[in-house]
C-alpha cells in the first residue's frame, strides 16, 4: 500500500496522489472477528491499519506516536474501558477525528458519540464502502483547522506558529498545524458563552495543571451553577487570561462533569468498597507533617511553593498528625487550599488536560517514588506515575507510606487524591510514598466504577492495600466519610483514585459546593465505609465534627484537585492501573497548584 | 468432479445458504475481501469466528446457569456475539441474538436459557453450512479453479 513517507508528508496525505490511500489508521475493537474483517477492509481501502485489541493500549499507542495517525476507529463496548471514554481521551489528548461503531443502533448510543465528539458512527456490520469515505472526516477536521486559523484576522501569529510547529506532522500548506486543543475547543461549542472566532484571535491559553486548579477553586467557591466566565477571570485574576479562554476551558469542563454524573450513579453502586479508602484519603488531614523542607531539598518543591504551602498552614504543626477523627478535623480547617503541586513546574502543553491526567494518575498509580532525581515529578504526582508499574501504583504507594511516612504525615485523603498529601512531602527524596495521596485523591471518583478504568483498579488495590496501612502510623483517619468538609472533594470522587473519573468527583463536589460538606461526605463516607471498614483504613465514618467549619475551603479544593485531575485525567480510566502516564512530555511537575484563600 | 462442476455446486450451495438466511450480504464482502494476495481471508476470518463463537457460547452457558444470574453480563456476550456473527454474516446467528438481548432487558431467565438453546442451535447449524461451504471452496482451489464472486441483492 503506498504511503508517502517523505518528512513533509509523513502520515499526511491530503496533498498526495494517493490520498486517501496510505491514511494511518487505528482500529480498537475488542470482538478479534470483528477486528480481523476490519483490518481487512482498510487496508482494502488502501489504508495503514494498526489493530488493537484494548483501549489502553491503543491509548497509549496514540500518546506514544502523537502524530502517528490520521483516525481511529472504535468500538463502542470493549471490556477494559468504554468506548466514549476513549473517544474523550482522545479528543482531549490528540483531538484526531475518532470514529465509533458498534452493533447497537439505538438512538442514545449514537447520540452519546455525537455529544462525546465522535465524527462519525458506523452501525456494524461494517461495509467497506463506509470504510472507504472515512478519509472525508480527516480532511474535514484538518480543512477545520485551517479555517480557524485563518480566519481570526488578527490571529495571533505566534500562536500559529506554535501550533504549526506542535505537528511537524501536516508541514503541507494545507495544514496550519494541528492545534488540537483549539480544534476541542471547535468541537466542543455547545453555543455557550463562548467565542469562538475570538478563541482564536487569542494567544493560545496553555491550561495547565496549575492554571486549571485556579479554575476550580475560583468555579468551586462560586459555585458551579453561578460560575459565568466573566466573574471567573476575574477571580482568576491571571494576566493574559480572557474571558473567552475561561469560557471554553468551563463549558469543556461542565462537559466532563456531564458525563461524569452519567457515570457516577453507577459507580456510586459500586464502589461503596472503594470508597473507603477515598473517604480516609480525603477525610484525612492533608499534608500532614509534610516535610517541606525536604521536599524542598530534594527539589521537588521550590522555594516559593514551600512558602507557599507554609503560608496555607499546610505545614503546620498543628496540621501534622494526621489523625483520623476529630482531631483531624481540626487540621483540616486550618489546611487551608493550598498549592499541593505548588512545587511542581508546570510543563503543560497544549495538551495539559491530558498531562494532567496522566499526572494525576501517576498519583495515584505510581505512588511512591519521590525522586528527587525525577524531575518530573513533584513530589506527589510525579513518582507514582513514573515508576510504578500501573496496575500496584496505588498500593506501592499505600505500602510506601505506611513505612516511609511517620504518622503523622500520613494525609491520607484530605487532598482528595491531590497528590499533594502529605505524603510525599514527608519522604526525604527517595521516599516514594507520597504519591499514595494523590492516588487516592484524582482516582478516588473515577476508578472504581469501572473496572477497567485506572480509577477503578487503583482505587481497588488502594483498598487493598490500606489493609497494609500503618493506620497508627498513619494516622489516616477515615472519618472522612463523615468529614464532609475535607472529603468533600475526595468523596466524591469515585475511588478511582487515578482521578479519570475525577470528573465524579466533581460531580459531588458540587453538590457541596454550597457548603455542605457534611452531605458529600456523608454520601461519601458510606460508600467509603463500607469497604474500608475491612481495610486497616477503618474509616471511622463519625466523626467530621470540627471539620466543618474550617473545612470547607479544604473540601473545595480537594474538589477542585479532583475534578482536575478528573478533568484531565479522563483517560484514566485505562485497566488496573494503567496509566499511560505519558508524563514524557509533561512534567508531573505541572501539578497544579493552587492558592486559594480559604 | 472437474472444476467447473464444483464451482457451479459451490454457486448452488450459497444461493441456498442465502435464500434459507444463513447468510446475508455481509458475507459476501468478506469473499470480496479475498484477493490473491489474501487467498484465504474467508477461512481464516470463519475460523476466527467459530473459535470466538465457542468462547462467547461457553461463556453465556456459565452466566445463565449461575444462581443469581447478571444479566448485564449476559447481555454483554450477546451483545458481542451479535456483532461478531453480524460481521460474518450469520444472519439467523444474528437474529437469534437480537432475540436474546430483548429478553435479557427484560430479566426473564427462562425466556434466556431457551433463547441461548436457540442461539446455540444457529451457531451450529452454520458453522456446519459454512464448513461445508469452505470445503467445497477449497476443493476448487486445489482442483487449480478459482471461487466464483457473487452478487447478491
Amino acid at each position: 500500500m503506498p504511503t508517502s513517507t517523505s518528512p513533509l508528508n509523513s502520515g499526511n496525505n491530503l496533498i498526495s496522489d494517493q490520498f486517501p490511500a496510505g491514511l494511518r489508521v487505528l482500529v480498537v475493537d475488542d470482538d478479534p472477528t470483528c477486528l480481523m474483517i476490519l483490518e481487512r477492509m482498510l487496508r482494502f481501502c488502501l489504508y495503514e491499519v494498526t489493530k488493537c485489541k484494548r483501549a489502553e493500549v491503543a491509548l497509549s499507542l496514540l500518546r506514544e506516536n502523537k502524530n502517528g495517525f490520521d483516525i481511529v476507529l472504535s468500538d463502542v463496548h470493549m471490556p477494559d474501558m468504554d468506548g466514549f471514554k476513549l473517544l474523550e481521551h482522545i479528543g482531549l489528548e490528540m483531538d484526531l477525528p475518532v470514529i465509533m461503531m458498534s452493533a447497537d443502533d439505538g438512538k442514545n448510543v449514537v447520540m452519546k458519540g455525537v455529544t462525546h465528539g465522535a465524527c462519525d458512527y458506523l452501525i456494524k456490520p461494517v461495509r467497506i464502502e463506509a470504510l472507504k469515505n472515512i478519509w472525508q472526516h480527516v480532511v474535514r477536521k484538518r480543512k477545520n483547522k485551517w479555517k480557524d486559523v485563518n480566519q481570526s484576522g488578527g490571529f495571533d501569529e505566534r500562536d500559529r506558529e506554535k501550533k504549526v510547529s506542535s505537528d511537524a506532522d501536516y508541514s503541507s500548506s494545507a495544514n496550519e498545524g494541528k492545534s488540537s486543543s483549539k480544534k476541542r475547543r471547535d468541537e466542543e461549542d455547545e453555543a455557550d458563552d463562548r467565542d469562538d472566532s475570538s478563541t482564536s484571535k487569542k494567544p493560545r491559553v496553555v491550561w495547565s495543571i496549575e492554571l486549571h486548579q485556579q479554575f476550580m477553586a475560583v468555579v468551586n467557591q462560586l459555585g458551579l451553577d453561578k460560575a459565568v466566565p466573566k466573574k471567573i477571570m476575574e477571580m482568576m485574576n491571571v494576566p493574559g487570561l480572557t474571558r473567552e479562554n475561561v469560557a471554553s476551558h468551563l463549558q469543556k469542563y461542565r462537559l466532563y462533569l456531564r458525563r461524569l454524573s452519567g457515570v457516577s450513579q453507577q459507580q456510586s453502586n459500586l464502589n461503596n468498597s472503594f470508597m473507603n479508602p477515598q473517604d480516609s484519603i480525603f477525610g484525612a488531614t492533608p499534608i500532614n507533617g509534610i516535610d517541606l523542607q525536604t521536599l524542598s531539598t530534594a527539589g521537588h518543591l521550590s522555594p516559593q511553593s514551600l512558602a507557599k504551602l507554609q503560608a496555607a498552614g499546610f505545614f503546620s504543626s498543628e496540621n501534622s498528625k494526621l489523625t483520623f477523627g476529630e482531631g483531624q478535623l481540626q487540621h483540616m480547617s486550618s489546611i487551608k487550599p493550598m498549592n499541593f503541586l505548588h512545587g511542581i513546574p508546570t510543563n503543560m502543553e497544549p495538551k495539559q488536560f491530558a498531562n494532567f491526567h496522566q499526572s494525576a494518575q501517576s498519583f495515584g498509580s505510581t505512588n511512591t517514588r519521590v525522586n528527587a532525581s525525577s524531575a518530573k515529578r513533584s513530589p506527589w504526582l510525579m513518582q507514582m506515575a513514573q515508576s510504578q508499574p500501573r496496575g500496584h501504583m496505588l498500593n506501592e504507594n499505600i505500602n510506601s507510606h505506611t513505612t516511609r511516612f511517620p504518622s503523622s504525615s500520613m494525609q491520607p485523603t484530605g487532598s482528595n487524591g491531590i497528590s499533594i498529601n502529605s505524603f510525599p512531602l514527608r519522604c526525604t527524596a527517595g521516599s516514594s510514598s507520597s504519591s499514595t495521596n494523590g492516588v487516592f485523591h484524582a482516582e478516588a471518583t473515577s476508578g472504581i466504577k469501572e473496572s477497567g478504568g485506572f480509577g477503578y483498579n487503583i482505587f481497588n488495590e488502594l483498598h487493598q492495600k490500606s489493609n497494609d496501612w500503618d493506620l497508627a502510623n498513619i494516622g489516616l483517619s477515615y472519618d472522612a466519610s463523615h468529614r464532609a468538609n475535607p472529603l468533600q472533594g475526595s468523596i466524591d470522587v469515585s475511588p478511582p483514585i487515578l482521578g479519570n473519573r475525577g470528573f465524579h468527583s466533581i460531580q459531588q463536589p458540587r453538590q457541596n459546593r454550597d457548603g455542605m460538606n457534611q452531605g458529600n461526605l456523608q454520601n461519601v463516607g458510606q460508600h467509603l465505609n463500607t469497604p474500608f471498614v475491612d481495610n486497616s483504613l477503618r474509616v471511622k465514618s463519625e466523626r467530621i465534627p470540627d471539620t466543618n467549619s474550617g473545612i470547607n475551603p479544604f473540601s473545595d479544593q480537594f474538589s477542585q484537585e479532583d475534578l482536575m485531575s478528573a478533568f484531565l485525567n479522563q483517560h484514566e480510566d485505562i485497566g488496573p492501573i494503567e496509566n499511560e502516564f505519558d508524563f514524557d512530555g509533561y512534567s508531573l511537575d505541572s501539578i497544579p497548584v493552587y492558592n486559594r484563600s480559604c | 468432479m472437474e472444476v467447473g462442476q464444483m464451482q457451479r455446486q459451490w454457486m448452488g450451495y450459497m444461493k441456498s445458504l442465502f435464500m434459507e438466511g444463513f447468510l446475508d450480504g455481509q458475507f459476501l464482502q468478506l469473499q470480496q475481501l479475498q484477493d490473491e494476495n489474501n487467498p484465504e481471508f474467508v477461512v481464516e476470518v470463519v475460523s476466527l469466528f467459530f473459535e470466538d463463537s465457542e468462547r462467547i457460547l461457553k461463556d453465556l452457558s456459565f452466566a445463565v446457569d449461575q444462581q443469581s444470574v447478571d444479566f448485564k453480563k449476559i447481555d454483554a456476550h450477546v451483545h458481542q456475539f451479535k456483532g461478531s456473527s453480524a460481521s460474518i454474516g450469520a444472519q439467523r446467528v444474528k437474529n437469534a441474538c437480537i432475540a436474546f438481548r430483548n429478553f435479557c432487558e427484560e430479566q426473564n431467565i427462562d425466556a434466556c436459557r431457551s433463547c441461548l438453546q436457540q442461539v446455540k442451535q444457529e451457531y451450529i447449524h452454520v458453522k456446519n453450512k459454512l464448513e461445508t461451504l469452505l470445503r467445497l471452496e477449497q476443493q476448487i482451489v486445489a482442483a487449480g479453479g478459482s471461487i466464483p464472486m457473487m452478487e447478491w441483492n
